[in-house]
């Protein structure tokens, strides 16, 4: 693996593991929301 | 074409992890907008309340769900992709993706819009989204599209369920009305798709995918267009017969679907030739893009003046 290639990978990861950190954090807020709109049901 | 042809094979170098943006390509966000408008039109359409956050929930599931049966989609075509000019540039076809990983992408996304639909909004409402997805994933892409020229009247199927899942989300049950906002949009998939397919020279053929005009030929997709134009007519304008939708509606619904049947009818009765700049078949697919969205924006105003007692004529029921 190329130096460049290595690089490339590092972002790429590092883009993924924020965008994934971004969903899990929309998911809490989400389930958050459903659990106090079905508590009041 | 054989179901081995398009049988995924392990690929002979994994390439680089895919950037996000092809996770989300895969999805196809393009159809996923026309999907999220028909299941919220259904959704507000409906009799009936929902808290905007189950509302929400719904919508996002319907979305997520249609992603997912995309993903599939281009996980289980990503041979054929790579032979057609469209589609040779997507995560799959391009190498920038590992073909395992759209799959496992497209079974995770899928698995959690039912989880989450079924225990935010409702198990009905769930389990058709459910269907929806193998519909798409399954009964579509591996089975019928490769072996049919009917193939894009069952796919229309697909994308027909979106408002009949907002529906059933705010109601819980399966009624006439909701049927027939699938049907509408079963009805609607075949002119729609054919029209394009008449001024697009696509690669289907080259990669053995029996698309109508391919098949059966120019003239008898031009007839069936008119036929499917004709059908149209009356089925969007029957929820207003059904009770289901006020005279603002339908009234409404007639004067679009003859303005369609008026479009097809030139499509129908030409042959194109030799240079031809297939004006008419191009002037029907832009209408029809329009049409669907006019349709169901103006039952949501005659349902949604309706339940909140807007002072606009014809909406009562």
């Amino acid at each position: 693996m190329t130096p460049e290639e290595e690089t490339e990978i590092r972002r790429r990861q590092k883009s993924r593991n924020l965008v994934v950190g971004g969903v899990l954090f929309f998911f809490v807020i989400l389930f958050y929301a459903i659990t106090i709109v079905r508590m009041g049901d | 074409m054989t179901e081995a042809t398009s049988t995924p094979t392990p690929q002979a170098a994994r390439p680089l992890p895919a950037d996000w943006r092809d996770f989300y390509a895969l999805t196809k966000p393009r159809v996923m907008s026309l999907v999220i408008f028909t299941g919220l039109c259904g959704l507000l359409a409906a009799p009936g309340s929902i808290h905007p956050v189950i509302g929400f929930t719904a919508i996002f599931c319907i979305a997520i769900g249609a992603g997912g049966a995309a993903a599939l989609n281009q996980w289980w075509e990503a041979d054929l992709d790579a032979g057609m000019k469209r589609t040779a540039q997507r995560p799959l076809p391009d190498g920038r993706m590992a073909r395992e990983d759209a799959r496992n992408f497209g079974i995770l996304i899928s698995a959690a819009s039912v989880g989450i639909m079924g225990v935010a909004v409702g198990w009905l409402a769930a389990a058709i989204l459910a269907v929806s997805i193998v519909y798409y994933a399954v009964i579509y892409t591996i089975w019928l599209k490769p072996r049919t020229p009917q193939n894009i009247v069952i796919g229309g199927g697909a994308g027909a369920f979106p408002p009949m899942i907002g529906w059933i989300a705010v109601t819980g049950d399966v009624t006439l009305m909701p049927i027939l906002l699938f049907a509408i949009i079963f009805m609607w998939t075949p002119p729609h798709f054919w029209a394009l397919a008449l001024f697009v020279q696509s690669d289907y053929a080259k990669v053995g995918i029996p698309m109508m005009p391919v098949v059966k030929g120019e003239a008898s997709t031009r007839k069936q267009i008119l036929i499917y134009s004709v059908l149209l007519v009356p089925l969007a304008a029957s929820p207003w017969f059904v009770g289901g939708a006020g005279a603002f509606y339908g009234i409404i619904a007639l004067a679009l679907s003859l303005a369609f049947l008026a479009l097809s009818v030139p499509v129908a009765t030409r042959r194109a030739v030799e240079g031809d700049t297939m004006k008419p078949e191009k002037r029907l697919f832009a209408f029809s893009i329009l049409y669907l969205f006019a349709l169901f924006a103006v039952l949501v105003v005659d349902r949604v003046a309706d339940y909140q007692g807007w002072p606009i004529p014809g909406v009562n029921l």
